[in-house]
């Protein structure tokens, strides 16, 4: 299960939105093992694609080496999907390297409605899972 | 002569668990090998017939290989080898 504050889930949604129609992407860091995801770190898309999405190489550094230094892991990796359901695709499955992370997708494909799911994947399996929004989650620290 | 090189979560089954191992070489090239004598199959997940993987980055010290020799780039005594794995992904 995911649980996630609201103001940090609106986070991921507004910047699905504004990126709409590329992919947006984005890690939301928290304190190492404690499952807990606190630090909203939105990323560049350096592929710009509305069907692809990669972290720019040194960003990717820059943030892996933040999140160390800070004893955070990344507990949750974002990202959206502009014309298609909100669900792994192939190439989620096959990216996907961090196995501790709930991947969350979302879907910007109806203007007036968003898709917001999460998933575990662990080497190629897809276990989708429940996602709590609540104020009791962990206040959102600064960014 | 050691080099660090920092392994991300997903390559630590290959170093028995450690985040950093040390290897030595003159180029990235003979440092993967001198690792790969020790961490069996370690080496294959970072390079292919062609070179480095597409979706794998390694840095050295703080820059990307890819815009320094790839597997030629020169590695030294005091160097740190860093390797994340590419986040990636899509609908596609």
């Amino acid at each position: 299960m995911l649980t996630l504050h609201p103001v940090l889930r609106d986070k991921i949604v507004a910047h699905a939105r504004a990126d709409h129609p590329d992919e947006a992407c984005g890690v939301i860091a928290g304190p190492a093992g404690a499952d807990r995801p606190e630090r909203f770190i939105p990323m560049l898309n350096a592929q710009r694609s509305p069907t692809f999405y990669e972290f720019d190489s040194m960003e990717l550094l820059r943030v892996w080496r933040e999140m160390d230094d800070r004893d955070e892991e990344p507990v949750v990796i974002y990202h959206s999907h502009t014309a298609t359901e909100a669900y792994p695709s192939r190439t989620d499955i096959a990216y996907a390297n961090e196995p501790g992370a709930h991947y969350v997708l979302v879907s910007t494909r109806d203007p007036d409605d968003v898709e917001f799911r999460s998933f575990r994947i662990v080497d190629g399996t897809v276990t989708e899972e429940e996602v709590r929004i609540t104020a009791d989650a962990g206040e959102p620290v600064p960014e | 002569m050691a080099i660090e090189v920092r392994i991300p979560t997903i390559l630590r089954t290959y170093t028995g668990g450690a985040k950093s191992v040390e290897g030595s070489g003159s180029t990235l090239a003979e440092l993967l090998g001198d690792l790969d004598a020790r961490y069996g199959g370690l080496r294959d997940r970072l390079q292919d017939e062609s070179g480095l993987r597409r979706f794998v980055n390694v840095y050295l010290n703080d820059e990307d290989v890819r815009f320094l020799g790839g597997l030629e780039t020169p590695v030294k005594d005091g160097d740190t080898v860093t390797v994340l794995p590419a986040v990636a992904g899509g609908a596609a």
